[in-house]
């Protein structure tokens, strides 16, 4: 069964759009997830494939609601929560 | 936005302190490590060494056809590789003709040679882009303002995990006294996606 992340041919997506001079990054938090998870994986705390896994499992509804270092975010929380580095309890922030 | 929008934002962006402080407690991560990272990856965050790719391919037929023969092999020529990010991947360069047309994408998620093109645009990653460029590639090419002509085959090229694509643009007309560095200037981002003419 596919997930929600294999929209290849999928119908119903608005047109494209472009944002002109896009920086690397729209926030702070943003860069922060990129090197976090760069430096969980290449700890060994997790690797690439289940970084991927872990956002293609999320729920449709939250993948599509969610920017893509959101999805992000999300995977890393997971994995840590999953390997046992954290509890879900931890990870909350309230 | 609105207000919620901007509350969101701050939320996350808590969170995201809360866990990297979590992790720096935990000595999984070293604070210092992660700015050298970063700053290693911004430094590589332009589509630069693509385009001298592109512009050495351009001007030397030998190494255009190694390239194009097996990308991996030929990039260490201008002391380029595959292998800036995690591990490393597979390139195939597909070339623009006065008759094919190329474009890349990654439906299942934003794969992508980050190793020459830096960090990807956020709509090569939108669900738009990823649904759409396969199943309607002309009508996709068009809302980036490229009309391809009609008589142009074109394939889209579905990027993998392990393998990545990159487009090799045809070479403008009236370009011939240029040189190297003057050629690459030339070569866009889009062009190296095929979402765009150089």
């Amino acid at each position: 069964m596919s997930r929600i992340n294999d929209v290849g041919g999928m119908q119903g997506f608005a047109p494209v759009e472009q944002e002109l001079d896009e920086p690397p990054f729209h926030a702070d938090w943003e860069a922060h997830v990129f090197a976090m998870n760069r430096a969980l994986i290449g700890q060994g705390v997790y690797n690439l494939d289940e970084f991927r896994d872990a956002i293609e499992r999320m729920p449709p509804e939250e993948y599509l609601a969610s920017s893509y270092y959101e999805k992000w975010f999300h995977a890393v929380t997971t994995l840590l929560v999953e390997k046992g580095v954290f509890t879900a309890a931890e990870v909350q922030h309230d | 936005m609105s207000g919620d929008h901007h509350g969101e934002a701050a939320a996350i962006s808590a969170h995201v302190r809360h866990v990297e402080t979590l992790l720096e407690q935990r000595g999984l991560v070293d604070p210092q490590e992660l700015d050298r990272a970063l700053t290693a990856f911004l430094a590589g965050s332009s589509p630069a060494s693509g385009a001298r790719v592109v512009a050495r391919a351009w001007s030397d037929e030998g190494f255009r056809t190694r390239l194009l023969g097996d990308a991996n092999t030929a990039l260490p020529e201008l002391g380029l590789s595959m292998g800036g990010g995690l591990q490393e991947q597979r390139l195939k360069v597909v070339e623009n003709t006065d008759s094919a047309h190329n474009v890349v994408v990654c439906t299942l998620c934003s794969c992508y040679p980050i190793a020459l093109l830096g960090p990807s645009p956020t709509w090569y990653k939108s669900e738009a882009y990823r649904s759409r460029v396969v199943r309607d590639p002309r009508g996709v090419l068009r809302e980036f303002g490229f009309e391809l002509a009609p008589d142009l085959d074109i394939t889209v090229w579905d990027a993998s995990a392990e393998s990545r694509y990159m487009v090799l643009p045809r070479r403008p007309g009236g370009t011939e006294g240029l040189d190297e560095k003057q050629l690459a200037a030339l070569v866009t981002r889009n062009g190296l996606l095929g979402v765009a003419a150089v």
